[in-house]
């Protein structure tokens, strides 16, 4: 075993002789239209594409890597990625926590999906979110009771099979899903939470946070972000 | 894959199938089943090393090494799986990053621990950050089998303390009585006898363990349950070539299959090691063997 890592730890040595910077740019790969596993199994998405230009912009060699959302922030303190792209709306809780670049998408309206002609009662009914998400804590201070799943993919499934009421999750993610599956429909008013998406940050890397501030920022003037955002259908441009 | 792939939307039935069968994403999940097979095979062998030195420490004579033995054995049975998962291969991590980072770069002079952020420099870092995908993925694997044979670990040291007292007094009586050592009843007598008592407990360890993999997506490394949940989950038109609804039945049922294939396998062949470690033993199956034979 120990002989296994020492190996490793020289494979890994040897393979850094050349010194570039390479930034580990860590996601989710389940949240279409931002980020998602494409059927070649890379990582894709407005978050790729987004990400892989800001380090262009930036002058970095960037690497994806996927990552549980449960375990997605510890993951990036303790070091094992430099970066969050994952549809993380920028709150005041994550950023006691990490740290966030600028929103590179606007506060995006969360929206409510239920089955085709239901009557959802915001305020008492069931409502599914995904754990750890703005959505969740939003539902949890609603009074509506709040059914929490690990992933994004099985909020929807619980509204099919009528565990919950509806689901509630960013417009962009549901968008896609109302339009295939002409059993399911948005409901109610959109409700707008959070401040934007941002990439999120180690506070103590405040350096690379203005590099990647800047390409963001350059984005915007030359209007390359608002172009993407069309492109994916994310939501309102800057 | 074929070249009649190239546009799936034109195509049906089982061509269609051969393709969406034959994706990048579909070879991630078949050398997933590769990935649990490999750690299978590292972790059994080293989990059974850590299980020994634990039981042969928990009932040295000597009091520290049979306290620290014991405290192993305790200690870990004790933590949650999930828990040891979660906190322990990242304090592991980290303790490894922090010799390194005392090593390399000794006038370093910021503080490591900045609020919550764990910072060494960039020399220290294992793997380094601009080291290629696969050193990580290699790196988070050992981690893995690292903590998978650490916990097994702790339960095999159990039973195998078990099944050293369980080897009849009487033997090693006569071991003694012939003027063996201390370490040579133990090494000549205890040790090939007590495999038959630890064999059913044993056993037990390495079906659970077979089912424990799916942790490993806790450390990033994408076992066989991430892929087929990833795969079977609906897929719209605008981010595949190859939209389905939810399958997600469909993929943990061929898991299902997986697993009880590989846990009937493994009983099969468990049952023919105990039938050979009963061989000529002081036991009621040995006992039996014999008189099937006369």
């Amino acid at each position: 075993m120990k002989h296994l890592l020492i190996a490793t730890a020289l494979a890994a040595l040897a393979a850094g002789a050349a010194q570039a910077q390479t930034v580990r740019m860590g996601t989710e790969g389940a949240y279409p239209p931002y980020n998602y596993i494409d059927d070649a199994g890379q990582v894709a998405g407005f978050e790729r594409e987004l990400g892989d230009e800001l380090c262009k912009r930036a002058g970095l060699t960037c690497e994806w890597v996927t990552n549980d959302w449960d375990s997605i922030i510890p993951n990036l303190v303790s070091g094992n990625y430099d970066t969050i792209m994952a549809g993380m709306s920028i709150t005041d809780e994550r950023d006691e926590v990490i740290d966030f670049t600028q929103n590179y998408t606007q506060p995006d309206p969360s929206a409510y999906l239920a089955k085709a002609g239901a009557e959802v009662d915001f305020a008492g009914g069931v409502i599914a979110a995904q754990t750890g998400t703005i959505q969740a804590s939003h539902v949890a201070s609603s009074g509506a009771t709040l059914l929490e799943f690990a992933t994004p993919e099985e909020t929807i499934g619980a509204v099919r099979n009528g565990e919950a009421d509806a689901v509630l999750a960013d417009r962009a993610y549901l968008e896609p899903i109302a339009a295939e599956d002409a059993e399911l429909d948005f409901v109610g008013e959109d409700v707008l939470i959070g401040g934007g998406v941002g990439m999120g940050l180690r506070e103590s890397d405040a350096e690379l946070k203005e590099k990647f501030n800047a390409a963001i920022q350059s984005m915007k003037d030359d209007g390359s972000l608002n172009a993407l955002i069309t492109k994916w259908e994310i939501g309102a441009t800057f | 894959m074929f070249p009649y792939c190239s546009d799936p939307n034109a195509i049906s039935g089982l061509t269609w199938l051969s393709c969406y069968l034959t994706t990048g994403k579909h070879t991630s999940l078949y050398l997933s089943f590769l990935t649990v097979l490999v750690l299978l095979a590292i972790t059994a062998p080293v989990a059974l090393v850590f299980g020994f030195g634990g039981a042969t420490a928990a009932r040295s004579r000597f009091a520290p090494l049979s306290w620290l033995g014991k405290g192993y054995i305790g200690i870990v049975r004790g933590v949650p799986d999930i828990a040891f998962f979660l906190f322990f291969v990242i304090a592991l991590d980290q303790a490894f990053e922090y010799l390194r980072h005392k090593i390399k770069c000794p006038d370093w002079d910021q503080p490591i621990r900045q609020g919550n952020d764990f910072v060494v420099c960039a020399a220290a870092k294992l793997p380094l950050g601009d080291a290629p995908q696969w050193v990580h993925e290699t790196y988070g694997f050992f981690l893995a089998v690292l903590t998978f044979s650490i916990i097994f670990g702790a339960f095999a040291a159990n039973v195998l303390y078990g099944a050293m007292q369980a080897v009849p007094r009487a033997q090693i009586e006569t071991a003694e009585a012939y003027g063996m050592s201390h370490g040579q009843s133990f090494r000549r007598i205890l040790v090939p006898q007590m495999w038959v008592y630890a064999l059913p407990g044993l056993s037990n360890l390495w079906m659970v363990l077979i089912k424990a993999t799916p942790l490993l997506f806790l450390l990033g490394v994408e076992d066989i349950v991430y892929w087929a949940r990833e795969l079977g989950g609906t897929k719209t038109p605008k981010f595949t070539d190859y939209p389905h609804e939810d399958w997600r039945m469909w993929y943990f049922g061929a898991l299902l299959v997986f697993y009880l294939v590989f846990t009937r396998v493994s009983e099969v062949v468990l049952a023919r090691v105990m039938r050979r470690l009963t061989h000529g033993q002081a036991t009621m199956g040995g006992e039996a063997q014999r008189k099937a034979a006369a």
